[in-house]
């Protein structure tokens, strides 16, 4: 029995042990313990998709997820994507390109999903690639964009 | 918003989790999936004191033959549904209607179980679940019990289930026949008499559509003896419409999930047969 809890778990590759409150979540924890603030936050109960992760190689919903719940977990988050030096992941590089955000405030949660999707299936179509976004709002209505950057990053990383 | 404060408890095992659930007659959440129970604990809709959060006790994660049907254990996610080869195998209807649970980014933790236990009127696993005659196992510290579907689901987000029971698993019967959340939702089934290409059996189970699924035996009855023709699907969509109990909601209204339900039989039927005639 707790009210608090100590998970060790490893983020974009890097160990993290911390003791946190049991009800905190996911992505609270990345925020404010770890420290990594580019998952955002959105609607608190799973159905926007601003807060995707992926939970060892799965796209989940870091809000609606308990910290604890992530004990011994791999996870990783945008933060994850880009080389250390700077250089975008073949993912950011196209939603660059192809105007894949407005406000960004969706995106890294888009990003996330993208990432497994194109790792499991490379050569999605167009209706599996709308099945995976469909997890996920944008209020500046950029899905076509969206879909469009999808293609291009999976053609990209076919190629590579 | 975020959960108010609660004890955490993650067992390593099914006879430590009941024994919580017995203690705590009441007062405990159970953690599977949580796609569910998190939102209520963000928005404080839960305010449970302890949650049981039995994602490590390993010998519930499982999809396993049975008897010519399968048997899933509390923890099988819904992604399972439509990667296992045994579901593809045995219950393609399973694999088919997983499309239409939530996203893939949900379906990646949510349970089969969960969604079964939580007995939401608009989701497709209870529907599901009446529809293949599924038999639910309720464990708790005093033992077992099986639960079939048609008893197990009561009224709004309300099962058979009591407080000190696990929904440990879900056993889907082989089939003797043969699916956002919902306004309103179908499961059909048809089967034609071989010799005179009637309609010998039929099951149409509605979702979304009142407090539990519902069996509207009256459109099934329509069919049964008829050619799997238009005029039989509409006599059976009428039916329908009549046989369901729809609420009226910031959704949908109560005329128009009627309608919906009714266009739904229409188009489940053509696509039935459309498979018959294929196969």
């Amino acid at each position: 029995m707790a009210t608090s809890r100590t998970v060790k778990l490893r983020v974009n590759g890097v160990e993290h042990e911390q003791t946190v409150e049991a009800r905190k979540t996911l992505v609270d924890f990345l925020r404010e313990d770890v420290g990594l603030t580019g998952t955002n936050v959105g609607c608190e109960h799973g159905v926007c998709g601003a807060c995707t992760i992926l939970m060892n190689g799965e796209a989940v919903r870091s809000c609606i997820m308990l910290a604890a719940q992530a004990d011994g977990a791999e996870l990783m988050t945008v933060e994850g994507l880009a080389k250390p030096g700077g250089e975008l992941h073949p993912i950011q590089e196209s939603f660059r390109e192809k105007h894949g955000l407005q406000c960004g405030f969706c995106t890294p949660g888009f990003l996330m999903t993208t990432y497994e999707l194109l790792r499991k299936h490379p050569d999605a179509d167009e209706e599996e690639i709308k099945e995976w976004l469909s997890g996920h709002l944008c209020r500046c209505t950029g899905y076509q964009d969206i879909l469009e950057s999808v293609k291009l990053a999976a053609s990209r990383l076919r190629r590579t | 918003m975020k959960p108010a404060k609660f004890d955490y408890y993650d067992p390593r095992s099914l006879e430590e989790a009941l024994a919580l659930l017995d203690t705590h007659q009441g007062d405990g959440k159970i953690l599977a999936g949580g796609q569910s129970l998190m939102p209520l604990l963000n928005m404080r809709l839960a305010r449970p004191n302890i949650v049981v959060d039995i994602n490590r006790i390993k010998e519930l994660n499982y999809v396993r033959a049975s008897d010519g049907g399968i048997v899933i254990g509390a923890l099988a996610r819904q992604r399972t549904l439509q990667t296992e080869r045994l579901i593809a195998e045995r219950m393609p209807i399973l694999q088919e209607a997983a499309y239409y649970i939530a996203h893939p980014q949900i379906r990646s933790r949510g349970t089969i179980c969960g969604s079964i236990a939580h007995a939401d009127p608009a989701a497709e696993l209870p529907a599901l679940a009446l529809a293949l005659e599924a038999e639910m196992t309720l464990s708790s510290a005093k033992g077992t019990r099986s639960v079939g579907a048609e008893t197990f689901f009561q009224s709004f987000f309300t099962t058979a289930l009591a407080a000190n029971e696990i929904l440990t698993e879900v056993r889907f019967p082989a089939p003797p026949r043969h699916g956002d959340f919902a306004i309103a939702g179908i499961v059909a089934g048809l089967a034609l008499d071989p010799d005179r290409q009637v309609i010998a059996q039929a099951r149409l189970v509605y979702f979304g559509v009142g407090p539990t699924p519902i069996r509207v035996k009256a459109a099934e009855e329509a069919l049964i003896g008829q050619h799997a023709e238009e005029a039989a699907f509409e006599a059976a969509a009428q039916s329908a419409k009549q046989g369901i109990d729809p609420s009226n909601d910031i959704h949908a209204s109560e005329a128009y999930r009627r309608a919906v339900a009714a266009t739904l039989t229409m188009r489940a039927l053509r696509a039935a047969v459309e498979k018959l005639r294929k196969n």
